[in-house]
């Protein structure tokens, strides 16, 4: 898009349309940020104020009593013991799959890419119909499986699910990637008698970083932030985070203390928040990468 | 270096032939150019030779060697690519080690080769330096340099100088030249570029379609091509082409070429023997390479072969040290490299003088050259 | 010589097969737990389980329960297109809208593009938590429309059974509209300046260019986002729990929040299979095509 072709009065005019623009801007912005000041508002009031006042009205004091309660003592179902165990939860979850899913993801994509055989691209378009379809349709032969594999309802078990199902990203993620590497680069290689693992490991690896980076966050978020498999496949011991909170958010034993739900929302949100917000350009660019172009 | 030996090869992509039934043999450092248009199979052909693709049926050897199951690095060649493909993450300097690496050469071999390579290439000061940071030359100057380094019995290049300008192109090409003279290994080169073909080979392979047209030197396949192919795509501006009809007048067999204006000339067409007889009066090709009709022989005046032609110029391209005239013959348009003070202007009838000793003849039907 | 071309061969032919086995774990996995799976799932929904799975063959008895008889499936499938359309045409309007704006030569568009895109980061669980804050009927938006003066004001939309869909949806867009946003940003950016060019030669105002050239020539990236916001709404499901958890009643169920119901809190499997099944049959409706002739596109290019 030529910015310089159609620009509103480019640069310092400050003409009607230029003013509108912004308006619409900010007022856009307000409505993606207004909910999580409201949220972030609420963690610290006390519930008098919440009762006293409304959304967005300054309490009469700050407060982090939510927060400390949200982290040790809220009650989750009949546990009271606040999200920490489930955080940790969350933690040895997603460390485990993203590795194993970005690491395997790597080695198929290069194969895909550089040492195609007869049935590969199939092999690929199978594999990549895996990244479409609705999980419904594998929850209940995986409950019988993991209960078979003697790891139901433990975090060894979300692992694997996890694991499994974010194959089809990584590769395409990587193959997509790798496909970039000029042919001849290989041929060369080659000829210059590399096999299979030198080349992996001295011309295309040293390449890689940024995909790794797009990689590992894209699953960082997806497998932090899912909900499904945690519910399904965990037990009391094992509930990510994400479970966890929706546990508190609707539980109706006794009085509901928002500012505890907001506290605790948050401290499920905050880790992919925090990815997001330092990884900037390689978040788009996994959203897109798998987007656009199978 | 060694002698390269290709009998009977045969690839197939799918259900598509690439190559069909190819043979050549190359001495040992000999340079050979394989040229042709895109789709020839010239570069699925060097694929072949380099081990990094299997041929469907025939034989390679390098040396004595049946090679044709046998791994690329094993071969002991090097290549050159069009893109170059150096590696990207590596300086200069490991770039022309890899190979050597890789075969565990000790790591003062590599170091003196890479100062010998570097030297010879002048390359010295760009050691350091990562591929992304040269421009297009030098970058072509490490990939031969890498190839260099590893001292193979034979150098396969894959259209290297198709990337460069014009002029870097030029000069590149006697580099390579000068390079071939100095190291004497055998080469094979592929290129679609019939200049380079002609420049630098020992022995030019034309092929199309998967064949070999013809497969010998350049001065052999400019002024004797073998067929309507080869005549054309051999030398720039290309042959013209006339369809005629072969008859004979006065005792001499000849075509009629109609020059336009009501306008035509006998020209005689000398063979020895009655070698054309089965030919007279069945339509033919004839074949005549621009620089062979001109403006003013002046110095071959009384030449029996030299005939004169009156033409209409329709339009004129000078270039510098000739300028082409473009007329019409037998319908046909026809290229002639004149002096530029002999020209006339479009519109204008002009005399030219043909050289009916260098004439070809070609079989319409077959497209192979009528035989001297 | 023939030695050492023998262990060549040997060394070649391992050498060939390493793709194969760098890919084998993943072949398996992908057959067993993607393809197999979904075998398992398709046998069950014609069986009669319930609590266990049995395996005795009913034929498509759940599937004919499902549509004649169990009008909770028609309330959750009604849901999800009535979710869908309102979901993706917001998603659009609003990720097109925000896109040409953002690409009018703004100042701090990162900051901006930061800004939009950010909800993107969040698990739908904390959005749905959120929003169920705010538009709680007593102390949410009801309240702070009240205390800002209009006395009158009611907003009890998440209790109320006819209307409580519309929340999931404004949350979802909220959610999903950055995605969008990104999307169309990167399609405008790809778009060839010539052609802007050449319209302004001809006279065309900037509304006109940007309605009659621009957009149409977005066309992919609508159907992109299409594509893939539909697959986002097939499988809603966390924002439905969290936000309404399928009500008041079951007005907000959808095929997801169904499927669970029905597999795991009723016992009732190969239902609940069922339900799962045509789920799955309605996304390889909608992504097979799509793929097919996207894969073709990038071969025959």
């Amino acid at each position: 898009m030529p910015k310089e072709a159609l620009a509103l009065q480019a640069g310092g005019g400050l003409s009607l349309g230029r003013v509108l623009l912004y308006a619409a801007l900010v007022a856009a912005a307000a409505f993606f940020l207004v909910p999580f000041f409201v949220m972030a508002l609420t963690s610290v009031k006390s519930m008098e104020d919440i009762r006293s006042g409304h959304l967005i009205s300054w309490p009469r004091q700050l407060t982090l009593e939510a927060w400390r309660k949200a982290w040790d003592s809220a009650c989750i179902g009949v546990n009271c013991v606040g999200m920490k165990g489930y955080f940790w939860n969350s933690v040895r979850m997603v460390v485990p799959s993203v590795i194993l899913s970005t690491l395997i993801g790597a080695m198929n994509g290069y194969v895909f890419s550089k040492w195609r055989f007869p049935g590969s691209e199939t092999f690929f378009s199978l594999l990549l119909l895996g990244c479409f379809i609705p999980f419904q349709v594998i929850l209940l032969p995986m409950s019988q499986t993991l209960g078979w594999l003697g790891i139901a309802q433990s975090v060894q078990g979300l692992v694997l699910v996890h694991t499994v199902y974010g194959l089809p990203f990584t590769t395409l993620f990587f193959r997509n990637f790798y496909v970039t590497i000029p042919e001849e680069i290989i041929k060369a290689a080659r000829i210059d008698g590399a096999g299979f693992f030198r080349i992996l490991l001295r011309i295309v690896l040293p390449v890689s970083a940024p995909i790794f980076v797009v990689s590992i966050i894209w699953q960082t978020t997806q497998i932090w932030n899912d909900f499904l498999f945690g519910v399904v496949f965990s037990g009391s011991d094992s509930q990510p985070v994400t479970v966890a909170l929706n546990n508190l958010v609707n539980t109706s034993t006794g009085v509901k203390e928002y500012n505890v739900d907001m506290a605790a929302a948050i401290i499920a949100g905050l880790p992919t928040l925090l990815v997001y917000i330092i990884s900037g350009k390689y978040f788009v660019r996994g959203l897109t990468a798998g987007a656009v172009k199978g | 270096m060694a002698t390269l030996t290709i009998s009977g090869i045969r690839k197939s992509f799918g259900t598509e032939e690439v190559l069909k039934g190819v043979s050549l043999s190359v001495a040992s450092g000999e340079f050979l150019v394989l040229v042709g248009p895109s789709g020839c199979g010239k570069s699925t052909l060097l694929n072949l030779i380099a081990g990094l693709d299997t041929a469907n049926a025939g034989e390679i050897r390098i040396g004595d060697r049946v090679v044709n199951d046998v791994r690329p690095k094993d071969r002991d060649i090097a290549m050159v690519f069009q893109s170059y493909a150096l590696y990207p993450n590596m300086n200069v300097r490991q770039n022309l080690s890899f190979g050597l690496e890789t075969r565990r050469v000790p790591k003062a071999r590599i170091q003196e080769t890479i100062e010998r390579v570097a030297n010879m290439l002048q390359i010295e000061e760009l050691l350091e330096r990562r591929p992304r940071q040269l421009s297009g030359g030098q970058r072509q100057r490490v990939a031969m340099g890498r190839a260099l380094a590893r001292d193979p019995v034979i150098f396969l290049f894959d259209e290297p100088l198709s990337n460069l300008d014009a002029k870097l192109r030029v000069e590149m090409r006697t580099e390579i030249k000068l390079l071939h003279q100095r190291i004497k290994t055998t080469i094979v080169y592929v290129t679609h570029d019939q200049i380079e073909a002609l420049t630098l080979a020992d022995r030019i392979a034309v092929m199309k379609d998967g064949v070999i047209h013809q497969f010998d030197t350049p001065q052999q396949v400019y002024d004797n091509p073998a067929s309507l192919f080869v005549a054309g795509f051999i030398g720039s501006p290309s042959m013209n082409f006339i369809p005629c009809r072969l008859v004979e007048q006065n005792g001499r067999n000849g075509a009629v070429l109609d020059t336009g204006g009501g306008k035509s000339s006998f020209l005689p067409v000398e063979r020895p023997g009655g070698s054309l007889q089965p030919w007279l009066g069945r339509e033919v090709i004839l074949g005549i390479r621009p620089e062979q009709i001109a403006g003013g022989f002046h110095e071959q005046e009384g030449n029996p072969q030299i005939h004169e032609i009156e033409c209409q110029v329709r339009v004129l391209e000078p270039t510098g040290p000739d300028t082409l005239v473009f007329v019409s013959i037998n319908g046909r348009e026809v290229t002639c490299r004149v002096n530029p003070k002999a020209v006339k202007a479009p519109g204008q009838n002009m005399k030219l003088m043909v050289d009916m000793s260098k004439a070809l003849l070609f079989d319409p039907q077959s497209e192979q050259r009528i035989e001297a | 010589m023939k030695e050492s071309h023998a262990r060549g061969r040997l060394a070649d032919r391992l050498e060939g097969g390493l793709p194969r086995l760098v890919l084998a774990p993943t072949f398996a996995a992908i057959l067993v737990f993607v393809y197999g799976f979904i075998a398992w799932t398709a046998w069950i929904s014609l069986t009669n389980s319930r609590l266990l799975p049995n395996y005795k063959f009913v034929g498509i008895a759940q599937y004919i329960t499902l549509f004649t008889r169990e009008p909770r499936w028609w309330v959750a499938i009604l849901n999800l297109f009535v979710f869908s359309s309102l979901f993706i045409a917001f998603c659009i309007a609003l990720g097109l809208i925000l896109a040409v704006l953002l690409d009018q030569r703004v100042r701090a568009e990162g900051f901006f593009r930061t800004i939009y895109l950010y909800p993107m980061a969040l698990s739908f669980i904390v959005t749905g938590a959120a929003w169920k804050w705010i538009l709680n009927p007593d102390l949410g938006l009801e309240r702070l429309v009240q205390q800002l003066g209009f006395s009158g004001f009611t907003f009890r939309w998440l209790v109320d059974s006819k209307m409580a869909i519309y929340t999931v949806v404004l949350a979802a867009v909220w959610q999903s509209a950055g995605f969008v946003l990104a999307l169309f940003l990167a399609g405008l950016r790809g778009i060839d300046d010539s052609i802007i060019k050449a319209a302004q030669v001809d006279g065309a105002s900037l509304p006109r260019i940007y309605w009659r050239i621009i957009i149409p020539s977005l066309r992919p990236v609508f159907l992109s986002s299409v594509i893939i916001l539909s697959h986002i709404a097939i499988k809603s499901f966390d924002l439905v729990m969290v936000l309404t958890r399928g009500g008041p009643g079951y007005s907000t169920d959808m095929p997801a929040t169904f499927m669970y119901a029905f597999a795991f809190n009723r016992g009732r499997l190969a239902f609940g299979a069922a339900s799962a099944m045509v789920m799955f049959l309605a996304v390889m409706a909608l992504i097979v095509p799509y793929l097919y002739s996207e894969l073709r596109g990038t071969r025959n290019a």
